[in-house]
């Protein structure tokens, strides 16, 4: 049972914690204990309880993550007029409402977070949100994180897959730079390549290199939101991903 | 900067920990750091040293290891041990690349000294 909304899913007991107590052959009164817990332990667990949700509804869960502004809010927008799937957004944008507001306006269902400021989200407060979903309506849901390429990479917060953004005028080496991030990606997106032309300097097919030298097996695609075709890709290969999990 | 965030359930682990034990003070905590975990060693210390006040941990000495990637070869088997500060990955045995990271990525609580 899920304690904190009643929620039924299962909790299956996995204490991973090896303990043993050496006595302290100095110190009578003091000892030392070899504990070996990850130290976000509580957090991987809400993640993973968490993913059992969504999955108890069919639901696909994707995390999206980028820097502030390389364009996750957009391809959501512009994946709505495409997509075969019926999809709902957990919105972490923590500072406003502005971003669940314009996916409303496309008549996606959003929920907005509410924990004031915060450089990430972790799997509680994707769990609250989840909540607040009417999970039994969507195919796919999708976990806009904060904009940040460095704190969302340490925290799971249950999705299945994650999709990593790079838009073209946040310049070279951007990958390279942030390799925790871009390791965790499924999928990268290069947005914005509608503005290489003014960006001449930025060499796209070394930054893809790059992605596949960190990563040899992570798919990626190009974005421009006026090339509807580049949305559909996305669309598409959703789709095929979650056909694979069915 | 989620070395705070990162601190803090760090606390909660070591105060869960010392309970049981019934410590009434923590005299030395050793974690390990993944160089690939996302978090700076050093943001994380200012940030225990932060956020110790007033707690179990206030006098105890923070120990950090710092441990590198360890990565198995998914063709040939081989065990490779990486330098600190790469960040691309082959085997030094047949030059794959499909490897299976076994340690360098994670954040642990290894041990505690209570008292
Ligand atoms: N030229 C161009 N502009 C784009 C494209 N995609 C997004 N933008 C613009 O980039 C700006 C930021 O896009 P958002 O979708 O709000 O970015 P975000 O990642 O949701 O931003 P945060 O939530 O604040 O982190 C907007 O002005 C978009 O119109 C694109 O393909 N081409
Ligand atoms: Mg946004
Ligand atoms: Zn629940
Ligand atoms: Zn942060
Ligand atoms: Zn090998």
């Amino acid at each position: 049972m899920c304690k904190d909304c009643g929620c039924s899913i299962v909790e299956h007991n996995h204490d991973h914690r090896v303990e043993n107590i050496h006595a302290n052959p100095q110190l009578n009164d003091s000892k030392t204990i070899e504990v070996i817990t990850k130290i976000l332990d509580k957090n991987d667990h809400e993640a993973a309880h968490n993913r059992e949700h969504f999955e108890k509804h069919g639901v696909l869960a994707i995390n999206l993550m980028s820097s502030p502004g390389s364009g996750k809010t957009t391809l959501l927008e512009k994946l709505a007029e495409v997509a075969n799937f019926k999809f709902g957004v957990i919105e972490g944008d923590l500072e406003t409402n502005r971003d669940a507001k314009r996916l409303q306006e496309k008549g996606i269902e959003a929920y907005q977070i509410q924990t004031g400021s915060a450089c990430h989200l972790d799997a509680f407060m994707v769990h609250k949100a989840l909540h607040h979903m009417n999970l039994d309506d969507i195919d796919v849901c999708f976990i806009e994180n904060v904009g940040n390429l460095v704190c969302p990479a340490s925290y799971d917060v249950g999705a299945h897959l994650n999709i990593v953004l790079v838009s073209v005028p946040e310049g070279n080496d951007k990958i390279a730079k942030y390799p925790v991030m871009f390791r965790q990606a499924d999928l990268i997106l290069f947005t914005k390549t509608d503005l290489l032309p003014y960006f001449e300097d930025y060499d796209i097919e070394a930054e893809k290199k790059v992605a596949r030298k960190l990563k040899p097996n992570v798919d990626i695609l190009e974005v421009n939101t006026k090339d509807i075709n580049s949305i559909k890709a996305v669309a598409n290969w959703i789709e095929f991903k979650k056909k694979m999990r069915s | 900067m989620h070395e705070y965030s990162i601190v803090q359930s760090l606390l909660d682990v070591i105060e869960e920990n010392a309970k049981k034990h019934n410590a009434t003070k923590v005299k030395k905590i050793v974690v390990k750091i993944g160089v690939l975990s996302g978090v700076e060693p050093h943001l994380l210390e200012t940030a225990f040293n932060t956020f110790k006040e007033k707690t179990i941990c206030e006098d105890a000495e923070f120990e950090m290891i710092i441990q590198p990637i360890v990565a198995k070869c998914e063709e040939c088997g081989h065990i490779n041990r990486y330098e600190q500060n790469q960040i691309f990955f082959e085997c030094k045995n047949c030059g794959g690349v499909e490897l299976d990271v076994l340690d360098g990525e994670e954040m642990l609580l290894m041990s505690l000294e209570l008292e």
